[in-house]
């Protein structure tokens, strides 16, 4: 299957197999005004298999969220076909809307209108817990 | 502006001198009779409670201070859907400080955030329950004479009872404290007070499910009511609301100057034939709370 480099943009690469449609709803990709193109199960010959977003224009995109969601991405940039920067994401010291506290008894569960603010607690081990009612999310 | 969320909002400093303070009231009552005339606390309590709030209040007047509020989230406008941060603005502009019980963990940090006057976390869930803590210490300092050097036995639920997480976290803070956490597997202490505290601290501690093999080795026993209202599964609630029942028998192995200590209120785990004995300091640990949150109230109002 072939699939055509981009010119200006990014490539998220190294995505764990399956993670791919995670990442393109938690970046909103659907509200870009350019084409992007997912790749699944790709050949990986560290990984097996993986996932491949590929972006085709040069917008602002909050890459350090995918950092929570799985570490050992990589990030291309590319400008004018070469690629001229690579990195991991860092992961964030708060998550804002970016996932929901799940217990039943926090008060994110009923106040309308508050934002779910995750913080940092453990880097090592990529570990965030809700701001509010402190469980790990 | 200061509020009171948890424990971790006032430094070792400023928790000892808050004992001092209401050591300095139990003895000089007087002398604080009119520090916070003309102020006054609102008690919103979104969760029945009946000791918390009436000693909240208590404390209010004690010190010359009005109260108002209410006593249950039926009485509130969050029945008719109001958000806690709306209830909050219109609070504060009534009130100067405000003491607030809510069922849901973290409401105190929605509250701080839409508040003018200090808000005091009376009680959020399962969660935090900073006040009560302070007047565990304060009852501690006053029963034992010192705060460090301690075997600390906790029994009961361990894992909704907000009072032994924040005393946990509170006692961590001095020296030589051994803890021996004494739960059904079901109703041990969170992972995160393990990680963040105990083995970040080195603090020594024990994980039993029995009270009668390690009750001779306490210097001071915290039981624990097993709250029907944290259970979402009633059939569970039943089968471990009485595991725990501390009574004259128990009590024959333990030390003779053991202190003995409960959040109130009871159920059945502790027998009423103890009520008696000179170690239960229960009774004396309610009438503590007023005097401690009068300490607190004037340090965040900032009254000297």
């Amino acid at each position: 299957m072939n699939i055509d480099s981009i010119k200006n943009g990014y490539v998220i690469d190294h995505i764990s197999a399956g993670h791919g449609m995670k990442i393109y709803e938690y970046l909103q990709l659907e509200k870009l005004d350019c084409s992007v193109a997912m790749i699944m199960n790709a050949r990986s010959t560290k990984m097996g298999k993986k996932d491949i977003i590929k972006i085709d224009q040069k917008v602002k995109i909050d890459f350090d969220v995918l950092g929570y969601i799985d570490p050992n991405i990589t990030i291309n940039v590319i400008e004018n076909d070469k690629k001229v920067k690579k990195f991991h994401p860092e992961l964030k010291e708060e998550l804002i809307d970016i996932v929901k506290c799940k217990n039943p008894r926090c008060i994110t569960s009923v106040e309308r209108g508050l934002k779910h603010i995750c913080i940092l607690k453990d880097k090592k081990k990529a570990q965030y817990r809700c701001k509010y009612c402190d469980s790990e999310v | 502006m200061r509020n009171l969320i948890g424990i971790e909002d006032f430094s070792t400093e400023e928790i000892d001198e808050l004992i001092e303070v209401s050591k300095n009231i139990i003895s000089n009552k007087e002398k604080y009779l009119e520090k916070c005339k003309g102020k006054i606390l609102a008690t919103l309590f979104f969760e029945p409670s009946t000791r918390t709030r009436l000693s909240f209040e208590s404390a209010m007047l004690s010190l010359g201070g009005g109260v108002l509020g209410f006593s249950s989230a039926d009485s509130s406008s969050t029945q008719k859907g109001e958000t806690l941060a709306d209830t909050i603005k219109v609070v504060s502009g009534y009130s100067d400080i405000i003491a607030m019980r809510h069922p849901k963990e973290g409401a105190p940090i929605v509250a701080a955030n839409n508040s003018n006057v200090p808000i005091i976390n009376a009680g959020d869930g399962g969660h935090n329950h900073p006040t009560q803590t302070l007047l565990d210490l304060l009852t501690i300092s006053q029963e034992k004479g010192r705060l460090n050097n301690f075997t600390v036995g906790l029994c009961g639920d361990l894992k909704f009872g907000r009072t032994v997480h924040s005393l946990i976290i509170a006692l961590s803070r001095y020296e030589n404290i051994k803890f021996v956490l004494i739960s059904p597997n079901e109703l041990k202490i969170p992972d995160y007070l393990k990680q963040d505290v105990l083995d970040k601290k080195n603090i020594d501690y024990i994980e039993t499910e029995s009270l009668e093999e390690n009750i001779d080795k306490l210097d001071i026993l915290y039981m624990t009511r097993v709250q029907k209202e944290r259970f979402l599964n009633e059939e569970e609630y039943v089968r471990l609301k009485d595991v725990y029942i501390l009574d004259k028998q128990k009590l024959e192995k333990a030390k003779k100057d053991l202190c003995i200590m409960h959040p109130l209120p009871r159920v059945n785990e502790i027998s009423t034939e103890i009520d008696n004995d000179p170690r239960a300091a229960y009774f004396r640990q309610a009438e503590y709370g007023k005097y401690m949150r009068m300490a607190i109230i004037l340090k965040l109002l900032n009254v000297k």
